[in-house]
């Protein structure tokens, strides 16, 4: 028995200050792609490389302005490396989540991500201070799974925040859907969504959630939820950092601008 | 050499590539006994076990390819068969077949006659389930979606009251067609199915899949990259056992250690992100060699943050040891024999918790633990408590393994893999990884253009669900949470 006491004491204190104080992420973290037009106008008109590249073609245009689809980036740097100038990189901005669909649409020189926002009013005050979330994994490989368990555990504490995941979608107030929902899903997924007493929100995290990711296109899966339902929140990355997906939680519920 | 070895097989070294020509085209009754005496289990021993198993299709008929290994005599062989649209199934007298054939007759109008149980491995729409009559017999059944953040599966447990009889495991509900995606392939898209394949053995998937592609174009790897190689590897085992410990108490109440791993988990996850940016590895092997190194002025300060951890992890990991009302709940639980373990093909660290010292960094080493030798613990109990303890053993082991590589320091630059080398045509490979789930095999078959032919993939996971099934016979229901987290099991890496 005192040997937990003990352990406790040697463990620490291990809660981040986040939302509060910037995270500390490693120092090659891949956050939001960042290009240099000059250095891509060097390639010539003609270069197509880092589209050709990208294993989800989320890079749609090289021209006359760069069009990258943030909801396809895998964040693999395959563009990156294939870039003759190194115009190319990921940055390091975390915080990538949004409301909507065409807001994940980077285009142009120096594209400003258009950052959730919050609930309505109404909503807010229904969900603003307690968020039960029911999470549906439907298809993927359990990336995205891994970087949501992990704000369970005393490093993020999310119940700290009013958060939590419940077992049954009837306590729920929205889904998580990770995954391309696969055809071996799509039944099970529409259920549970079915299952949440409205007025409920669909939160998307990941490219497979968002647009399929790397199975984009397979016959066995429906390219994400998209279509489903409607979706309030999207959170990219493949899998998104767990800060990411922290950030996209809280600015949901009006707790980070 | 034993006399159980197929005299008839190719022997083959763990990611060498073979002409297909080269492998040996059986009679199918001269290949079935080959497989039949090579992997038969008496006086407790077993030499020879199925790495893998499946069909190619080839004009109108099926050539079915097999991969044996035999880990004490580091032996691997391969042979094969052609069939047209049945053969007399292995199953009735190789238990371990028996999800290769139902893999085999789900993929391709094969039959194999006289297998018990040809339900498809991965069509989720399949209602058919193994049933008990009985007055006082009810079924449970549990899942796709399950009461956590976790992949979807099916459990139906057949009971009497609280005892289990027998758990069927229906899975397939995250089936999103890679292996149909591989064919043609190598392509752009094929380093994020490998690294997609399960999502939380990044590492081991893409290492197995470098290693094949390595040994099909005969790309050199630098001893650098090998050790970089290593750690990954080591890291992605330190990270997931560490969790799966935690894990382990909180389904037995016990909190301290569930919630201290679970932030020591995410601390070995960061000292993969701290190498190459990616908490799962992700981008960070490629065939050729790794695209991130370690800076060498990083070295003391990854080696300290590496023995912080582990300090705490040793610290949480004995409260478990110490205290009886864990230990009641982890011994004698959900234990399965070894020669249960050795007839099912069990591998990883639940088959080294039945007293079988198989390790393929071990017994089929490629890149840097040809030189640097592990040690392989075992325990013999098979139950919960030895899957738990094994964890906590290799968790010792692995961070011993990175400190002596970093130690070693190998003076010179990564080979950072450019472009793809063109594969050897009408070739064979199979390469061999232990992830920390256990045994990855990957096998290549290229084309005459060097385009996959087929390109196959047997996580752990496809050993040893049945090994989590048969762990709940005669066991309560309520210790189901706890045998199933003492495997660990991939849903993603089985259903492919």
């Amino acid at each position: 028995m005192f040997d937990s006491f003990v352990s406790r004491f040697n463990q620490k204190y291990r809660t981040i200050g986040f939302p509060k104080n910037q995270p500390h992420l490693p120092e090659r973290f891949r956050g939001k792609p960042e290009w240099d037009p000059v250095a891509c106008a060097r390639a010539g008109s003609q270069c197509r490389a880092c589209a050709e590249a990208c294993p989800t073609d989320a890079i749609s245009s090289t021209r006359p302005v760069l069009e990258m689809d943030l909801g396809r980036c895998l964040f693999c740097t395959e563009c990156g490396s294939a870039c003759p100038q190194k115009a190319i990189r990921m940055g390091r901005d975390h915080e990538l989540s949004v409301r909507r669909r065409d807001a994940l649409l980077l285009k142009g020189h120096d594209p400003v991500l258009e950052k959730a926002e919050a609930l309505k009013r109404e909503m807010l005050r229904v969900f603003g201070r307690s968020l039960k979330l029911r999470q549906v994994s439907a298809g993927g490989c359990n990336g995205c799974e891994v970087d949501i368990n992990v704000l369970n555990t005393i490093v993020f504490d999310l119940g700290r925040f009013g958060i939590q995941f419940v077992a049954s979608p009837r306590h729920a107030d929205g889904i998580v859907i990770t995954g391309p929902v696969t055809a071996n899903m799509k039944l099970a997924l529409q259920k549970t969504y079915d299952a949440v007493p409205t007025p409920k929100f669909v939160i998307s995290v990941g490219a497979c959630a968002i647009s399929g990711g790397p199975f984009r296109d397979h016959p066995e899966v429906n390219n994400g939820a998209e279509g489903m339902f409607p979706i309030d929140l999207y959170i990219p990355g493949c899998p998104p950092h767990p800060i990411t997906i922290l950030d996209g939680l809280l600015r949901l519920i009006g707790r980070k601008k | 050499m034993t006399s159980s070895e197929p005299s008839v097989g190719r022997p083959i070294r763990n990611a060498e590539a073979v002409r297909l020509s080269e492998i040996p085209i059986l009679t199918t009754d001269h290949w079935r006994q080959e497989i039949l005496r090579a992997t038969r289990y008496s006086a407790g021993k077993k030499e020879w076990r199925i790495c893998a198993l499946f069909a190619l299709p080839k004009g109108g008929a099926f050539r079915l390819i097999t991969v044996l290994a035999n880990n004490r005599e580091q032996s691997l062989t391969v042979f094969a068969t052609d069939v047209r649209d049945r053969y007399p199934a292995l199953t009735p007298d190789v238990p371990e077949a028996h999800l290769f054939e139902r893999e085999i007759a789900e993929q391709f109008p094969i039959k194999p006659e006289g297998h018990p149980w040809l339900k498809p491995v991965r069509n989720a729409s399949s209602t058919e389930y193994f049933k008990i009559e009985g007055d006082e017999i009810h079924e449970v059944g549990v899942g796709p979606v399950h009461a956590g953040i976790i992949e979807p599966g099916h459990f139906r447990f057949l009971c009497n009251g609280e005892d289990v009889f027998h758990l069927e495991i229906a899975l397939g509900y995250q089936h999103r067609g890679i292996e149909r995606a591989l064919q043609g392939g190598p392509n752009k898209r094929t380093l994020s199915y490998m690294e997609t394949l399960a999502g939380d053995t990044t590492i081991g998937h893409t290492l197995a899949y470098s290693l094949a592609v390595e040994g099909l174009s005969r790309l050199d790897v630098s001893p650098r990259a090998e050790l970089i190689r290593g750690i990954a590897l080591e890291l992605e085992r330190l990270a997931n056992h560490t969790g799966d410990l935690g894990a382990l108490a909180g389904d037995v109440g016990y909190l301290p250690t569930a919630s201290f791993c679970g932030r020591l988990r995410g601390d070995f996850l960061n000292l993969s992100a701290q190498i190459c940016g990616s908490r799962l590895g992700r981008g960070w092997l490629r065939p050729g060699g790794v695209l991130f190194d370690l800076p060498k002025d990083q070295t003391e300060g990854f080696l300290s943050k590496l023995k912080a951890t582990f300090r705490d992890v040793k610290e949480a990991a004995q409260l478990l040891w110490h205290r009886p009302s864990v230990m009641a709940r982890f011994e004698n639980i959900g234990a399965i024999s070894q020669q249960v373990c050795q007839e099912l093909g069990i591998v990883g660290p639940a088959a080294r918790a039945c007293g079988l010292r198989n390790d393929i960094r071990h017994d089929f080493p490629s890149g840097i633990y040809r030189n640097a030798r592990i040690h392989i613990p075992t325990r013999h109990s098979g139950d919960v408590f030895a899957r738990a303890y094994i964890r906590w053993l290799e968790i010792q082991e692995s961070t011993r393994f990175i400190e002596a590589a970093l130690r070693s320091a190998v003076e010179a630059p990564i080979s950072k893999p450019t472009t793809q080398a063109p594969l050897q045509s009408n070739s064979i490979v199979v390469s061999l990884v232990e992830g920390w789930r256990g045994e990855i095999c990957h096998v290549a078959l290229t084309d005459h253009l060097g385009a996959f032919a087929r390109y196959k993939v047997i996580d752990a996971s496809f050993h040893n669900w049945t090994g989590l099934a048969l762990a709940l016979r005669d066991q309560q229901i309520s210790d189901f949470p706890l045998c199933n987290k003492s495997f660990n099991l991939s849903y993603c890496g089985y259903d492919l």
